[in-house]
């Protein structure tokens, strides 16, 4: 067994509270209420003992992590560890001087998601009215104090089409960086799998769009592509490797390798506060059940990319393979690839849409069955 | 839309400055330099990591080659495209102010 090297990055879903109701989210779908979060001097505990671990950067998302209101206090505790700190907003209804407050506390990074690059778009996804007015205005904002801005593209069948237009939004945003990211069905998502779910002659020009776009912005703005597994042939390196670089905390603090992870029932997780971070990363069975490659069966135990995926994502081999220690279905050498391909037909299929979305709300208690 | 934004090609007049969103920081728990930014995290070899200290928005290009030149001992003329080069990749990743 190789030791295992301290964990660089760290996402933290500080709320699962949020003012949108994306159909495309990756939170759970049973969602945590207020009174389940982690309170302050937990928040700051953690982060204190994550910078003596060694993450080097963390990203503060949830839900809408502006509804915390110690925000700002926790920004100023990450900034004085020297952590490199990210905010990840939808961007509504924030407070008049609380972005400019938060850059003062030493907050390193804006990233704003964009459900539409017009306005019907993203309140039809968001279910918000008026959502995409103020998100505009949040990114003045956001440059106005000169703090980096990245925009964040969740893309699927619906917004798909709209790619070159949340370039051009990008790019007269004045973000430095342009996220187009092909939504994972996790959560809300693969709820609503088959209303997502876009079409293969979308998908083959969305890439030629943005590899374009790509060569053409060198040097102006960054686009970086997270392309969608379904169509994929070898899977993504979810999360960098289970347990390897990085971590989730969710609202009540129960520290997970990735934020899909309790979808695989088999494991146990712990919340933070019953043990340290340091014995969680290290000594936790859910960390350890996936961690290296010691775990792997044919194909992925003879696979010369066994340490370039490290097997994809063991949560997507759950929910189609019914295998946690499965290949990602994404991969061509997996014997349950074609499902993927025939989970893309059934959604795209004629009659399977119908024109509705299972809105993302706090008090839906079931996970989808797939 | 608003004004067109351009590329910025690197000169040897061009000033560089670490970008204000790049942090470059000595991390004690692996004892090397890392160069954190937006979403990644770089680890810049000795070289690298001698360039980028000399990107303090007052040293041109000309002069940091001319330093680096005397500090590896080597050409000035030999190390420029290297210098340049990088310089370049750098900034294209914004991470780097030309
Ligand atoms: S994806 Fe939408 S609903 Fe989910 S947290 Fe982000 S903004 Fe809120
Ligand atoms: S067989 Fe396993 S390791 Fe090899 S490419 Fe596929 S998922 Fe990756």
């Amino acid at each position: 067994m190789e030791p295992v090297l301290p964990p660089i990055g760290m996402l933290a879903e500080l709320t699962h509270r949020c003012p949108l109701q994306c159909a495309y989210c990756s939170n759970p779908v049973e969602l945590l209420k207020a009174n389940r979060e982690m309170d302050t001097g937990g928040w700051i505990s953690l982060f204190e003992q994550a910078a003596d671990l060694g993450v080097l950067q963390v990203h503060l998302s949830g839900g809408e992590p502006t509804l915390r209101t110690d925000l700002v206090e926790l920004v100023r505790c990450l900034a004085r560890r020297g952590v490199y700190t990210n905010l990840i907003t939808a961007g509504v209804g924030i407070s008049e001087g609380r972005i400019e407050a938060l850059a003062e506390a030493g907050l390193d990074h804006i990233q704003l998601s964009f459900q539409g690059a017009f306005a019907t778009t993203t309140e039809k996804i968001g279910n918000a009215r008026g959502a995409h007015e103020k998100k505009i205005e949040t990114a003045r904002r956001v440059r106005a104090t000169g703090l980096p801005l990245t925009i964040n593209a969740p893309i699927h069948r619906h917004n798909m089409n709209e790619v070159p237009d949340f370039i051009d939004l990008a790019l007269d945003l004045g973000a430095e960086r342009l996220e187009i990211a092909n939504v994972q069905y996790a959560g809300w998502a693969l709820l609503n799998r088959d209303a997502l779910m876009p079409q293969r002659a979308a998908v083959e020009r969305q890439v030629q769009i943005v590899e374009e776009a790509q060569e053409r912005l060198r040097g102006i703005m960054t686009i970086d592509f997270v392309t969608p597994d379904y169509f994929a042939i070898y899977p993504k390196p979810c999360m960098g490797g289970w347990a390897r670089d990085a971590f989730m905390v969710a609202p009540d603090g129960t520290v997970l390798p990735c934020h899909a992870a309790a979808t695989i029932k088999t494991l146990q997780f712990e919340r933070f506060g019953d043990r340290t971070l340091s014995e969680i990363w290290h000594d936790s069975a859910a960390f350890k059940a996936f961690r290296g490659t010691d775990w792997m069966q044919e194909p992925c135990r003879s696979c010369e990319r066994k340490e370039i995926d490290w097997g994809g994502c063991r949560c997507q081999a759950m929910a189609i393979a019914g295998d946690a220690a499965a290949s990602d279905p994404a991969c061509i050498k997996s014997p349950f690839h074609d499902r993927m391909g025939a989970l893309i037909d059934q959604a795209t299929g004629k009659k399977s849409y119908d024109g509705t979305f299972a809105y993302r709300r706090i008090g839906r208690m079931s996970e989808p069955m797939v | 839309m608003s004004e067109t934004r351009i590329r910025a090609i690197v000169s040897p007049q061009s000033r560089p400055a670490l970008k204000k969103h790049a942090r470059l920081q000595y991390d004690k728990v692996r004892g090397a330099w890392a160069l954190l930014s937006p979403e990644r995290i770089f680890w810049p070899n000795e070289v690298s990591l001698d360039i980028l200290r000399l990107c303090n928005g007052r040293n041109e290009v000309t002069q940091m080659i001319a330093i680096l030149a005397d500090q590896y001992g080597a050409d000035e003329t030999e190390i420029t495209l290297d210098v340049t080069g990088f310089l370049q990749e750098w900034s294209d990743k914004f991470l780097v102010e030309l």
